[in-house]
């Protein structure tokens, strides 16, 4: 069958099956190899059945396929009662006849080996399975114990390399899971030999005394995949692999710009915000306002409608929305519309990949724009340096990936320390520092950009406080050493402050001066003018006592005459 | 290991051959291969040599009634199941190893 297949189409890739696990398709770039078989291998409680079932479950969930499980080790009330945990109904399915189970028993002790054999006891019952359900997908788990219950290895190996080619035949995608045997093979009896197409590997191994499961594929003939070891984990919805770095570095650059919440913070950065989708790195010692700082790039994304996760290692939920509470940003609100999500888990109880795995988890479920990781110097704890690097690698690479703007909080220790940001600042886009500043006797808070790429951005250090009213930046103030913060900013302020009401006090005083001139000139002129409308009125009455005069005169004059004429008729 | 064999063999009574102590054997086989008929010839053999008239043996093909072999847990063909008398045994393969056979049957051979 293969050989026709190769004769028709002689430069096909691959054609892929996908499992449905999430993270897992990723790495193997769509899936498992369709209608060959897979051997995914690994030492007790590594997970194996848990994998194989989950690509059964999802198979038919979410791709309508049906499928086959022969277990060798667990009954089939076992296996529905284990997986149970994880949120699978098995029996549901059974029910609905998209899921056969096989339970093949085997017990050496009741087994006498007369002769000549093979196993087509196993082949018609795995046979008779896949024609009841129409079987796409089949899982044989772990397909090795009949080692155990048969002795002739020969028989065995014949018939195991009979029965792999035989599920190609079929068309099946298979899962068959093997123990993982000492140093040089993979599993206890060579199945590798026979699986070539795919090999998964799973680990449990426990460092510094935090156990964690890893992934790993070994090979995946035909195609590539990703070779590096991947955490995994389990929980209610089944398994989440973390898919490490992506290998390419393709990751979209939004333009547009988001605020940070704090408006003369925007500003600082050239007006704007920060970029969607970017990296944002807050270095600071203790207690220099870095939760404050989170709290309202948050509080700035819920209010344009946005979903932001809180990642929190060092404190609760409860306390981080009574604090901010303190400063006037009611967190609770979002959390209580369901746009604000805390997840509040110590990396140190779970383990570095563990923790990662969760928060990776928590990213795609919840789709949020926004997220904060407080603090990734947390990570030390729970693992060495170059692996929380690597996993904050991981984080930011995802968020980048799906546009979710991630603002990192990194807690300084020593002076020294502050620049440093556990080696993720290379790869972080804007970088802001807080820094306590000391001088004449007490300690204020200051901010200022490191860093912030592809845009225009203030170089200048700026004093903000913490107020009723959330983070307030002050204005920028210099003084003969530098920038001024605290009661010396406030003494110049109060100078300054002093030197303008002197001023204003003067204008003022010249103003009423002038008024009080100005009046005095005005009741002279009034003055004046009064005198001269004296003067006129008496001169007017003597102009008209000169003419009265002057009549009387004439009408004297008159009756002078008249009377002397009167005298001589 | 007991406690497996009772588990199967509580289920069944098979009733007068429980008691009289006459085998019941079932032999599963697919088809006519080679290791069928060889087994089924081998069987009539022991029977016919060393429990005459004492057995009762049913002959099955799974290749006709596949759902038997997941209910009796057969993985190999051929394989002979003694049910009777008590415990319960698989004889696998084609039973050409006499000796195996007679004691997987629990028979001595004849001497």
């Amino acid at each position: 069958m293969r050989q026709r297949k190769r004769g028709r189409r002689p430069i096909a890739a691959i054609e892929k099956c996908p499992t449905g696990i999430q993270g897992l398709d990723d790495i193997t770039l769509g899936g498992l190899p369709k209608g060959r078989s897979t051997l995914v291998c690994g030492g007790a409680g590594s997970g194996k059945t848990m994998l194989a079932t989950e690509f059964l479950v999802r198979g038919i969930m979410q791709y309508q396929e049906p499928g086959v499980f022969m277990g060798f080790e667990e009954t089939v009330e076992e296996l529905v009662e284990n997986v149970a945990a994880i949120g699978f109904d098995l029996q549901k399915l059974i029910a609905r006849k998209k899921l056969a189970m096989d339970y093949v028993y085997i017990e050496r002790a009741q087994i006498e080996e007369t002769g000549q054999y093979d196993l087509e006891g196993l082949f018609v019952r795995l046979n008779e399975a896949i024609q009841a359900v129409g079987a796409k997908r089949v899982v044989l788990d772990t397909i090795e114990a009949l080692f155990a219950g048969l002795s002739n290895a020969g028989i065995l190996r014949a018939e195991l390399r009979r029965l792999f080619r035989w599920l190609k035949d079929k068309g099946v995608t298979a899962v068959i899971t093997g123990e993982s045997g000492g140093e040089s093979q993979l599993t206890r009896h060579g199945l590798e030999e026979y699986i070539s197409d795919c090999v998964i590997f799973l680990d449990h191994r426990v460092e510094e005394q935090v156990p964690t499961r890893r992934l790993r594929i070994i090979k995946y003939r035909g195609t590539s995949h990703g070779m590096n070891e991947y955490p995994f984990l389990f929980d209610q919805q089944g398994i989440t692999v973390v898919p490490i770095t992506s290998i390419k570095l393709d990751a979209p650059a939004p333009v547009d710009r988001i605020s940070s919440g704090i408006p003369q913070l925007d500003t600082m950065l050239g007006g704007k915000g920060y970029y969607r989708g970017s990296t944002i790195l807050v270095t600071g010692s203790a207690g220099s306002g870095k939760t404050s700082l989170a709290a309202h790039f948050v509080d700035a994304a819920c209010r344009r409608g946005e979903k932001a996760l809180y990642c929190s290692t060092e404190e609760s939920s409860a306390q981080i929305l009574r604090d901010m509470n303190s400063i006037g940003i009611n967190l609770k609100r979002w959390q209580n519309k369901g746009l604000l999500h805390f997840q509040c888990i110590r990396p140190t109880a779970l383990g570095l990949e563990m923790y990662l795995s969760k928060v990776y988890k928590a990213l795609r479920d919840f789709q949020p724009q926004v997220m904060i990781m407080d603090a990734v110097t947390s990570f030390h704890g729970a693992g060495s340096l170059a692996n929380a690097q690597a996993m904050l690698m991981r984080v930011v690479d995802f968020t980048k990936m799906q546009g979710i703007t991630g603002l990192f909080i990194s807690l300084a220790n020593t002076a020294g320390d502050l620049e440093n940001g556990i080696g993720i600042s290379s790869f972080t886009d804007t970088w802001l520092l807080l820094r306590n500043l000391e001088s004449s006797g007490e300690r204020n808070r200051g901010l200022y950009i490191l860093k912030s790429r592809g845009m225009a951005h203030s170089n200048q250090i700026r004093e903000f406080r913490l107020t009723a009213r959330g983070i307030q930046l002050a204005n920028v103030y210099l003084g003969p050493s530098g920038v001024l913060t605290g009661s010396e900013r406030a003494l110049l302020e109060a100078k300054e402050k002093a030197a303008t009401q002197a001023h204003h006090e003067e204008i003022k005083r010249l103003q009423s001066n002038l008024e009080f001139k100005r009046q005095a000139m005005e009741s002279r002129i009034a003055a004046q003018r009064a005198e001269f409308a004296a003067d006129a009125a008496d001169f007017h009455t003597a102009i008209w006592r000169d003419e009265q005069l002057k009549k009387d005169e004439r009408t004297l004059k008159t009756d002078l005459a008249k009377l002397r004429s009167g005298n001589s008729k | 290991m007991a406690k497996a064999q009772k588990k199967r063999a509580i289920p069944e009574d098979h009733g007068e051959n429980s008691r009289s102590g006459k085998y019941v054997l079932r032999l599963y086989v697919t088809g006519m291969t080679s290791n069928s008929t060889r087994a089924i010839h081998n069987l009539k053999n022991y029977c016919e040599e060393y429990l005459p008239n004492h057995y009762e043996l049913e002959i099955i093909d799974i290749y006709q009634h596949p759902h038997l072999a997941k209910e009796q847990q057969i993985i190999a063909a051929p394989t002979l199941v003694k049910k009777l008398p008590l415990p319960l045994r698989k004889l696998v393969g084609d039973l050409s190893t006499k000796e195996k056979v007679l004691f997987g049957l629990d028979l001595q051979p004849k001497l």
